[in-house]
């Protein structure tokens, strides 16, 4: 069975989010005035074949572990989108 | 004419690939006849115009490799990818000669930092050229950035590089060796820069705008430095080895133009599989492959026996190595044929002569035609406007600190960096390079370009920038040895346009001989317009030269309390074409003060020697304490800029008017020194005026019934750039 | 004797000349090790110098610890050996958990290429065994991402055991309390933004950096001669 997955990386709550923050002061100028709380960060989108949603969610968060997040300063969201026909587009 | 040479009607295959490579920028067909006039030839020259990159013998058999390039359009579809892949571009051409690149210089030209879409283009621009210079691990050292409203629509992004090698490991592109196998090397093939050449670097921003952004987004390319820094190790490796009989960069045209000038070289044939060539994605026609423009890849010329080693060099540099095709013999004429073949024994989607698409390009000799209103532009000289009520407020609108600019580039790797950005009149780099140790000698190099001049007098103009970019590198104790140009022009349709290219180019060969420089290499970027609106023509000069032995860093801009203020060469000439009157009293005519050349000479001769003695000699004269030379902004700026890098005042006497202070003649240099009776007395030893204009000291810089400001003036008022890059722009 | 130097270099590495070069000049001999390579062999110390090493795709760093090479570079640390990440070295050391922390973007988002003036904080590490304490370098830094980063425990465990062995004078990056370089707490393996082999050459940007080798070249002879010294070939002979 092949489930699409989704993992979001964040930085920890509390770190300095530069990039946001000059998001968010940026955005004003442009007219979008009220914009709060902007944090940047990365997605990565991927198949993965596994028997079960467990065994492939579990193998996303090793990943998140061992590779695509340092939890010195990210934390990862991981979503499995269903099985899948294939790679997503 | 294509159809003259193929004698029958070409396919689609064989048309977009004449199509690329006729194009302006591939080709030149329009300023070929012009470029024909400049010097190049000298004893030390060991390739001029017309391969990858000029290469210099500087002694001890190590040679030199340079090349400029435009990547203008690209930059202002796509600021950060456009300043990046002309970034990789250029170093493919530098290593392609078998030298190692050890340093770029860009010279940059925005509209007004106060317009957004300027500032969003410049930080993508040097976002980009940081990104991939930095990443890709060769120091960006110097260059030079103007802002001026000629260029608000139409930024020039001009690169330099400069590459040491082994003369033994000087290699050309030529696929010698019928039967050898032509391997592509590097990033698989995508459908990005389709058409590049043809379309954004040299069509006009009318056509592209009018086409809209989308139709133009699969043009872009994206940039990897990552592969190129592993295809700049494995190539290099390769010629240390002597596995490859010739190589040649992929840049613009792409395969078409790779494949077609090494058998062309060569004056042998090749038949290139197509269904071979790795892709990035499904579904690509052969044409799109033979004209993909997609960035960090390169065609290397390989013996069979040796293509087991080629690929054991790639695979430790995890670079893709794919042999493409075979060098043939020529046919029953004569005629080496390049064929694409669309699958082993395949169909033939394209057979033409390869030299048809590398040197038959027609040449136009496009009309040219001075200005209709030459007369009244040049009669409109900045004299007769009034002298300016403040002109120490009107030095402040001149000063611009470039350091925000170059402190995002690493300018120090390799650890060659004597003179940096922003220190020197020029780079000054220690001759060296991994594996090739240091023995003393040093490099000078500058890049130069100067709109102001160039509009009022594009002969003149381009004179006067290669006389100062000479007294750049002269100023740093070097002798120049060679020039690489890049000539940034509008719509060569445009008989006016024509006519600044010949005037450029007569101007450019002028200087050179009388200043003894051959030009080694050349670029021209052609159609810089934006609503049918031409920028004033920019021809970018850069000059490298050699030090023989340093032991200590060469004087720079600046001086101590104490030092008298001396002021070498003629006096300033007229205020046309000087920053002062274009920028501040919006003034661009009048006739330019030419500069002579025949004395020039012997000023930077004169200087070079007094230089090198500082760096060169076990027990210096000391005689120079600091130097500027004095060009753009006059010496006004001249003297601000001083003041400001030694944070030390100057108090300035005898300068009569605004006129002595913004007017640029570039063939004077300032000098600061504790003995200006012997220097005055060397100067006239050597036909050369030498002017006292003052003493160093105190927190002011003061010239008298003119300018009185604190250093602290001078600093608020050199912060435009960094204003312009503080707030990341979002448009 | 003459200290033995190991280079570590990854494909995107670009600084490993310049380490060579320097440490060359003061009598080290260097010896370059692909990061392919499972062993370092005798070196008396590893260094693992500036540069992309795997282009700082996904983060700097972050594939770098999973070349075969590092996980020698552990073990070599584990025993004691003078272990130095210069600048993409250091980002590469904190993935590896060999050093505490993380760097992350520099806080006004722009590289950083200048000299900065940094005052050293601790003497009882590899790298700054022959500096003094308070002593002010001139050292170059060459920077997108060198922002030090890391939990408020981890930063007073740093601060009290004195494993904070360069601070910046002047904060460029947003690093916190300033860390431009932070040793583990056995002192032997060490990170630093700062470039010593661009401080090292009185045509460039001055000499500062070379108090910092000298320290580390004085720690890999130590380290080399107590490792011969534990072989039984080397002392009968």
């Amino acid at each position: 069975m092949n489930y699409d997955i989704i993992v979001e990386i964040r930085s920890l709550a509390g770190l300095a989010d530069p990039e946001g923050l000059a998001i968010e002061r940026a955005l004003p100028s442009l007219g979008f005035d009220g914009v709060q709380g902007v944090h940047v960060g990365k997605v990565f989108r991927f198949s993965v074949e596994a028997p079960t949603e467990t065994v492939a969610r579990r193998t996303a968060e090793e990943m998140c572990e061992r590779l695509l997040a340092n939890p010195v300063i990210e934390a990862a969201e991981i979503r499995v989108v269903a099985d899948s026909p294939g790679v997503p587009a | 004419m294509i159809v003259r040479i193929l004698g029958q009607a070409p396919t689609d295959t064989e048309l977009a690939m004449y199509s690329v490579m006729w194009s302006e920028h591939c080709s030149y067909k329009s300023s070929r006849v012009h470029l024909a006039r400049l010097p190049t030839e000298a004893p030390h020259v060991l390739v001029g115009p017309g391969e990858n990159a000029g290469v210099i013998d500087v002694g001890d058999g190590i040679a030199v490799a340079m090349r400029i390039e435009s990547h203008n359009h690209p930059s202002y579809i796509e600021p950060y990818q456009g300043a990046a892949t002309g970034v990789g571009g250029i170093l493919r051409d530098i290593f392609t000669m078998g030298a190692r690149p050890i340093a770029l210089m860009d010279a940059l030209f925005f509209g007004p930092p106060d317009d957004a879409r300027s500032r969003y283009i410049l930080d993508g621009v040097v976002r980009g050229v940081a990104g991939y210079g930095n990443a890709v691990g060769v120091p960006t050292v110097g260059g030079q950035i103007t802002f001026d409203s000629t260029y608000r629509s139409n930024p020039l992004v001009n690169v330099f590089c400069l590459g040491v090698l082994p003369i033994s490991r000087l290699v050309l592109s030529s696929a010698s060796g019928v039967g050898n196998l032509a391997v592509l090397l590097g990033s698989a093939t995508g459908r990005d820069g389709i058409g590049g050449v043809s379309v954004l670097a040299s069509a006009g921003f009318a056509e592209a705008d009018a086409a809209g952004q989308s139709t133009k987004r699969p043009s872009i390319q994206i940039s990897d430095p990552y592969e190129e820094k592993r295809l700049i190790e494995a190539c290099l490796e390769l010629l240390e080895a002597g596995l490859v009989v010739g190589i040649q960069d992929l840049g613009g045209a792409g395969l078409s133009c790779a494949t077609s000038e090494t058998a062309a070289h060569a004056r042998l044939g090749m038949d290139v599989d197509v269904s071979r060539v790795p892709r990035r994605e499904p579904n690509m026609s052969p044409v799109e492959v033979m004209t993909s423009e997609s960035q960090e890849r390169m065609l290397a010329i390989v013996t069979p026996e040796s293509l087991a080693a080629v690929q054991e060099v790639c695979d430790r540099w995890e670079v893709a190595a794919t042999a493409i095709g075979v060098v043939t013999e020529p046919d029953a004429a004569g005629i080496g044929r390049l064929r694409i073949l669309d699958g082993p024994g395949g169909e033939v989607v394209a057979d033409v002569p390869a030299s048809s698409l590398a040197d038959d390009a027609p040449r136009y000799e496009r009309p040219l035609a001075p200005p209709a209103d030459l007369v009244e532009r040049r009669a409109d000289d900045p004299s007769r406007l009034p002298a300016p009520s403040d002109p120490g407020g009107d030095l402040l609108e001149l000063l611009a600190d470039p350091a925000p600019v170059y402190r995002q580039y690493d300018h120090q790797l390799f650890l060659n960096t004597v003179i940096g950005p922003g220190e020197g009149d020029a780079t000054v780099l220690k001759l060296a390079a991994p594996g090739l140790p240091w023995e003393g000698k040093a490099l000078a190099m500058s890049v130069d370009g100067n709109p102001g001049w160039c509009a009022v007098d594009p002969r003149a103009g381009t004179a006067a920038t290669v006389a100062e970019s000479t007294l750049n590198v002269s100023c740093a104790g070097a002798i120049p040895l060679a020039l690489v140009n890049c000539l940034n022009l509008g719509n060569p349709e445009h008989p006016e346009v024509m006519w600044q290219l010949s005037e450029a180019i007569d101007g450019m060969a002028q200087a050179c001989e009388a200043l003894a420089i051959p030009v080694i290499g050349g670029n021209v970027s052609l159609y810089d317009e934006s609503g049918g609106c031409d920028i004033d023509p920019t021809p970018v000069i850069a000059v490298v030269g050699l030090l023989g032995r340093i032991v200590r860093k060469p004087p720079v801009p600046g001086w101590h309390p104490g030092d008298s203020l001396v002021v070498l060469g003629p006096p300033p000439g007229g205020l046309a074409g000087s920053r002062w009157a274009r920028s501040v009293a919006g003034c661009a005519g009048g006739v330019l003060a030419p500069v002579d050349l025949v004395s020039h000479r012997e000023l930077c001769r004169f200087v070079r020697e007094l230089v090198a003695r500082e760096a060169e000699d076990d027990d210096p004269p000391r005689l120079v304490r600091g130097l500027h030379d004095v060009a753009d902004g006059g010496l006004g700026v001249a003297l601000a800029e001083c003041a400001r890098a030694s944070r030390t005042g100057a108090e300035v006497d005898g300068i009569a008017d605004h006129g002595g202070l913004f007017a640029e003649l570039p063939a004077r240099v300032l000098v600061a020194t504790r003995l200006p009776d012997e220097l005055s007395r060397l100067a006239a030893g050597a036909g050369l005026g030498a002017r006292v204009i003052g003493v160093a000291g105190g927190a002011r810089l003061v010239v008298h019934g003119l300018v009185d400001l604190g250093l602290d003036e001078l600093d608020t008022a050199s912060g435009g750039i960094a204003a312009a890059l503080e707030v990341r722009p979002l448009v | 004797m003459t200290a033995e130097i190991g280079i570590i270099r990854f494909p995107g590495s670009n600084c490993e000349w310049d380490v060579a070069r320097a440490l060359s000049a003061l009598g080290a001999s260097t010896e370059i090790i692909w990061h392919g390579a499972d062993s370092v062999g005798d070196v008396g110390a590893v260094v693992i110098p500036g540069g992309f090493a795997h282009g700082d795709y996904l983060r700097p760093g972050a594939i770098a610890r999973f070349s075969p090479v590092m996980r020698a570079v552990a073990d070599f640390a584990e025993e004691g050996g003078p272990v130095l990440g210069i600048c993409n070295g250091f980002q590469v050391l904190t993935e590896a958990g060999l050093l505490p922390g993380a760097l992350t973007r520099n806080v006004g988002l722009r590289f950083i290429c200048r000299t900065v003036e940094c005052t050293v904080e601790s003497v009882s590490s590899v790298l700054t065994g022959r500096g003094m304490r308070g002593e002010v370098l001139r050292l170059p830094i060459n920077h997108y991402e060198g922002n030090y980063t890391c939990d408020a425990a981890t930063l007073a465990g740093i601060e009290a055991a004195g494993q904070v062995v360069l601070r910046y004078r002047e904060n460029p990056n947003g690093a916190l309390h300033a860390i431009a370089g932070v040793a583990n707490r056995e002192g032997n393996v060490v990170g630093l933004m700062p470039h010593p082999e661009r401080a090292s050459d009185p045509l460039g940007v001055g000499t500062d950096g070379v108090v910092l080798f000298e320290s580390l070249l004085v720690a890999a002879e130590e380290w080399q001669s107590a490792g011969r010294r534990s072989e039984p070939a080397e002392a009968a002979s």
